[in-house]
């Protein structure tokens, strides 16, 4: 190579040839990149978290505010509308904010299993031959789809829940529920002494009401004997309730009817408008996402697989149950994952319809005391919590419906 | 010798024969029909009756402007007529663009003619205001008609002409420069509600791309409620910015929480897009001797984009629904304005009319936007 | 070994503008008892912030008539709104200089913290905890009130004991949920509160019935009772829950800006008391009498320590009028509310407004 094609930095710099053509190198390398990329990234995240620190300081400092958690132990002195662990005024801020998680919880949970139950009998029915039981699907999962939840909330709670009419006169349904713009009434079972080894026996009694019905469901796949899977369950259900009553010799679970009397409604179980409106416009919105990937879920399954379980003789409830639904399962799974969190994060919306979720109380908290910083990470954590739980139980779940590959 | 295929045999299908096979195929599918018919024809019948003679409209009719653009002075709305023409008339030469080997004319372009048309004999709005819906409509059409003209690779042309239209829509609306300055608080409506969805998702745009963002930060932001991320922005960021900056804007504080929201679940989008690139794309670009940051530029981002669009726009549809949650920090947008138009003295109760109304808007947005990209997805997999 | 260095190289040059600007921020903050008379500190600079801006911003309800209210056409009312314009008159002989921004009872005090508004002008109760731990420093009170409760007289209720067992309905972020708290369990009374985080979501639950009581301050209840349906078919009840002082409230750590409105509002006070209002101020600018000319700023420099021109009073009187002006104007017979002026009044007419002297 002749000198007068040697690169300008020769003459300016004392770097020579070999120190350029390494410095191509380092720039066409991969792995440079990479670390270079990591490196870099890392340093920007430090300069902002120490930069956001310093600016957070600086003005508590102005502001004269402390930070600090000793807050909690202070007396809320304010009331909560509905709890279902005795509350009142004089307990502290952190009990306070207890209270408004298990109402959060309460939502969630119950939450969960309607939009589940919906999603399901609406994403199947969108796969149905019925023309109009299709259509009607569809137009269910496309229009709360496509409305915020926010104003599906408002509607649910000005426009139907507090419209109806006062306690006075009730709507009666089927004469044992009634409907006000007090609330809900449903009748409701009320435990007496004894409940507790009926309990303890009812859940053994479904537990070994599962193992059976799975054991009986590989006795017919693997050996092609009849596996009256129903009749085991139910056979091990009922035991479970006869050594019950044979043990205590009784039935320690009483029906609570309400009744309406004189402008009043005693008994039953009372859901307050704030919470049913919640729980309707949770459940019907996320019930449409969920059929939608229940719909995505089955339709995956290959048409070989109807076509071979019909060759094979199943009946359309066996193949639903035996060949397409643990295959659509697979798909369904993580997308029904994030749906769930989405309901669980949904819920904190029970501030705009007044009803005291986790995030309306320690708001509240935040307004009566000012602590801006550590609410906000309580409601983090408690957030955070939740989505961590319910993902790491649906991705057990997830592991076990996998196809199990070497 | 040659066989003339011909097509399979089909029975003669009547309607009769239709009704028959969709709804009355077996006994529980009949029964199924007849108890969905009952609750199709009660509801309806109901809700039809109460449309017209129980629900008092006037509240809608009245407060139209409020809904649309909340308290924009009233002198300075040919600014937003303006705004909303250039946005329209680029999305028609795009359409255009993109359709110009189909027909000219489809059922779906009459169908809209028809809307256009019944919306502006039909609704209740001033005259100036039919005008202007009148040009921007003619202005549309003609952009659809010179789109269908354009040569074919004009696509990096059109979307450099979206970023300038964003910018100038953001003068036109926001002031300065020139033009009589509104402030953010005055922004309302129907205005406010797409200016921050389009903001939020513009702005994230790079934050998604940028792959640095560490799983710490999306799996932060994925576990928060919005309306924590949004209380954060509001409350606290102030507490984390230094004094010179600490004015900031409640509309850009609240932009700013969509933005942090928004940029987690594209990057989750966008690295789904990524990992969707053959591995071929990349060994073939070392073999032509480029660096990896060209590679990424040239190759990767393209092809990523074109895969995550789909992502991208219902991420759209979501952040737009999403604003609706500005209305519980005092943000006056489409549903903040509604809750504060209910509160009107002479229009008390009329909750239903109201919700429904905004409702309707944000599902044709929506259902929209969501069946448009699905048909833009079709063409551009064609084409 | 290049990269290496290389990676060395780039983490010493991005540290060092780190710990430089980390510096910058340590030194800036004074404690927070040094007051310097006419300095700023460097969080403050509010009334210099409003001066160059040549417009003051003020957070006000927005949906409270008779106190702060915007009507359809987007004008403001109100007695907040005219202490308010009274303060733009007194800065900028404008009252119209001002912008208001609506804010609702939770977002309140962090949009006063920062600096959103250079006023809060929103029926804010005075409490020690929001003048100590939630960083407001509140001026002089402009509406002595107290926590009051509105039912409807077809249930007749008399007092709270009339109240067990019913629903109330709340505002959130408010001391009224406390205090209506602290008195039921006074009186052993069981209710249920039912608390939203709106204003109009809490009236709009009253009036569907959800609730059968309501409860918040006297006023804010005598002003929301004529947006409903049928007001007259609502009574307030006579018990008064708590006492409710309220008063506009400024920043934490920014004297100058305090100093100059706490001293426009006592302005308008001591002008009630000396007679001057905004029709016959042009006459008593001709008087001789040394307490009004120190006030209207024909005499004296008062206006320079607060960092206001001399004659900040009288600009304040003659455009929006003194305080029994703007109390008559939104609240007094002339309007729908005809509330007497009771604890409201000046001093010498056996009421709670006193104006420290002007000298």
């Amino acid at each position: 190579m002749s000198s007068d094609q040697l690169p300008i930095t020769n003459y300016l710099l004392p770097i020579t040839h070999y120190h350029y053509m390494k410095l191509q190198k380092l720039l066409r390398d991969d792995r440079f990149w990479q670390i270079a990329g990591q490196a870099i990234a890392f340093l920007l995240v430090v300069i902002l978290i120490a930069l956001l620190w310093d600016n957070l300081t600086y003005n508590l400092r102005q502001l004269g505010i402390q930070l600090g958690f000793d807050f909690l132990g202070v007396q809320a002195s304010f009331d909560i509308g509905e709890t279902v662990i005795p509350y009142d005024p004089s307990n502290s801020y952190g009990q306070a904010i207890f209270v408004g998680l298990i109402n959060s919880l309460r939502v969630v949970v119950l939450g969960l299993i309607l939009a589940t139950i919906f999603g399901l009998i609406f994403g199947i029915a969108q796969l149905s031959d019925n023309w109009l039981v299709q259509r009607l699907a569809v137009a269910y999962v496309e229009i709360f789809r496509n409305v915020p939840l926010l104003l599906q909330l408002f509607f649910w709670y000005f426009a139907v829940f507090l419209n109806l009419p006062g306690i006075e006169n009730p709507i009666a349904l089927f004469g044992a529920a009634y409907l006000t713009g007090q609330g809900v009434f449903f009748p409701w079972i009320e435990a007496t002494a004894g409940a507790g080894i009926w309990l303890v026996l009812l859940l053994v009694g479904i537990v070994s009401a599962i193992a059976l019905w799975r054991w009986r469901g590989r006795v017919m796949v693997e050996r092609g004997r009849a596996g009256n899977q129903i009749w085991y369950a139910l056979g091990s259900i009922l035991g479970a309730i006869a050594i019950a009553f044979i043990l205590t010799r009784s039935i320690p679970f009483r029906l609570n009817l309400p009744q309406a009397t004189q402008g009043q409604i005693e008994g039953g179980l009372r859901l307050s408008p704030e919470f049913c409106a919640l729980l309707a416009g949770l459940v019907i919105y996320t019930s449409s996402y969920i059929a939608e990937i229940v719909r995505a879920g089955i339709l995956a399954v290959p048409k070989g697989q109807w076509e071979a379980a019909r060759a094979l003789g199943l009946k359309p409830n066996r193949i639903m149950q035996m060949v397409i639904l643990p295959q659509a399962l697979r798909v369904i799974i993580p997308p029904l994952t994030s749906q769930y969190l989405n309901l669980a994060k949904n819920s904190s919306l029970a501030i705009a319809v007044g009803f005291p979720d986790v995030y309306f109380v320690a708001s509240t908290t935040f307004n009566q005391t000012g602590r801006a910083v550590e609410v906000m990470l309580l409601i983090m954590m408690t957030y955070l919590t939740t989505s961590l739980t319910i993902s790491l139980v649906m991705n057990l779940y997830n592991r076990s419906v996998q196809i199990k590959e070497r | 010798m040659q066989i003339q295929s011909s097509a399979p045999p089909t029975p003669p299908t009547s309607p009769l024969n239709w009704v028959q096979k969709n709804l009355f195929s077996t006994w529980y599918n009949s029964i199924l029909t007849l108890v969905c018919l009952a609750v199709i024809v009660w509801g309806l019948s109901s809700f039809i009756s109460w449309v017209v003679s129980t629900a008092q409209w006037e509240i809608v009719g009245a407060n139209l402007r409020l809904f649309f653009v909340g308290r924009f002075p009233h002198e300075l709305y040919w600014r937003v007529w303006t705004a909303l023409g250039l946005i329209l008339s680029l999305a028609g030469i795009c359409w255009g663009y993109i359709v110009r080997k189909s027909p000219l004319f489809s059922r779906t372009i009459l169908f809209g003619l028809g809307a256009l048309i019944a919306a502006i004999l039909l609704l209740p709005i001033e005259l100036s205001a039919r005008l202007w819906i009148l040009a921007i409509a003619i202005i549309s059409i003609v952009g659809y008609a010179a789109g269908r003209k354009l040569p074919p690779n004009i696509s990096p042309w059109l979307t450099a002409a979206w970023g300038l239209v964003f910018i100038v829509n953001l003068w036109l609306i926001g002031g300065g420069l020139g033009l009589t300055s509104v402030p953010t608080n005055v922004w309302s409506g129907l205005l406010l509600t797409l200016l921050t969805a389009i903001c939020g998702i513009v702005l994230s745009f790079p934050f998604g791309v940028v792959r640095a963002f560490s799983i710490l930060y999306i799996e932060v932001v994925r576990g928060l409620p919005l309306i924590g991320i949004l209380f954060l922005a509001q409350v606290m960021l102030p507490l984390f910015l230094p004094p010179y900056l600490r004015n900031l804007d409640r509309v850009l504080r609240a932009i700013a929480g969509l933005v942090l929201f928004s940029a987690a679940y594209l990057a989750e989008n966008i690295r789904g897009g990524l990992q969707a690139i053959p591995r071929g794309q990349f060994e073939a670009a070392k073999a032509l001797g480029l660096s990896p940051p060209l590679v990424v530029l040239l190759i990767v981002l393209p092809q990523a984009l074109k895969a995550v669009i789909p992502a991208i726009v219902g991420q759209f549809i979501g952040l737009l629904k999403d604003t609706s949650l500005l209305s519980l920090f005092g943000l006056l947008e489409l549903t903040g304005i509604s809750r504060s138009i209910l509160a009107q003295p002479q229009f008390l109760g009329r909750y239903a009319e109201v919700y429904l109304f905004i409702g309707l808007l944000y599902w044709l947005f929506c259902y929209g936007m969501s069946t448009a990209s699905r048909y833009l997805e079709r063409k551009l997999n064609v084409s | 070994m290049f990269k290496r260095s290389l990676l060395l190289l780039g983490v010493a040059l991005v540290a060092t503008p780190l710990a430089a600007c980390s510096q910058f921020y340590a030194q800036s903050p004074q404690p927070q008892g040094t007051a310097q008379p006419g300095a700023s500190p460097a969080a403050g600079g509010t009334l210099d912030a409003a001066k160059s801006r040549g417009r003051l911003v003020c957070g006000v309800s927005g949906t409270l008539p008779g106190f702060s209210y915007v009507d359809q056409a987007g004008k403001y009312s109100g007695l907040d709104v005219d202490i308010c314009r009274a303060v733009a008159a007194a800065l900028f002989d404008d009252p119209n200089a001002v912008d208001f921004r609506n804010l609702n009872a939770k977002e309140r005090f962090t949009a006063l913290q920062a600096g959103e508004v250079d006023i809060l002008s929103r029926n804010t109760t005075w409490t020690i905890s929001r003048d100590t731990s939630v960083g407001l420093e509140f001026l002089p009170v402009t509406f002595y009130d107290g926590q009051g409760v509105m039912v409807r007289k077809s249930a007749g209720t008399k007092d709270l004991k009339g109240l067990q067992g019913k629903a109330v309905c709340m505002e959130t972020g408010t001391t009224t949920e406390q205090n209506f708290a602290d008195q039921m369990r006074k009186l052993g009374v069981k209710y249920t509160p039912l608390v939203f985080d709106d204003a109009n979501a809490v009236y709009a639950a009253y009036e569907q019935g959800r609730c059968q009581a309501v409860s918040t301050d006297r006023s804010g209840l005598v002003s929301r009772r004529t947006t409903l349906k049928n007001p007259q078919d609502n009574i307030i009840l006579e018990t008064l829950l708590s006492k409710e002082p309220l008063a506009p409230a400024v920043k934490n750590g920014d004297s100058r800006w305090y100093d100059a409105v706490k001293w426009t509002i006592y302005g308008l006070i001591e002008a009630e008391e000396l007679g001057i209002n905004s029709q016959n101020i042009d006459q008593f600018a001709k008087s001789q009498d040394p307490v009004v000319r120190r006030l209207l700023g024909t005499e004296g420099n008062l206006g320079q320590g607060a960092g206001l021109p001399n004659d900040f009073v009288a600009r304040a009187i003659r455009k929006v009028g003194n305080y029994g002006e703007i109390y008559s104007r939104n609240l007094g017979p002339g309007t729908q509310f005809n509330l007497p002026r009771g604890q409201n009044d000046i001093w010498a007419k056996g009421g709670l407004h006193y104006a420290p002297p002007f000298r």
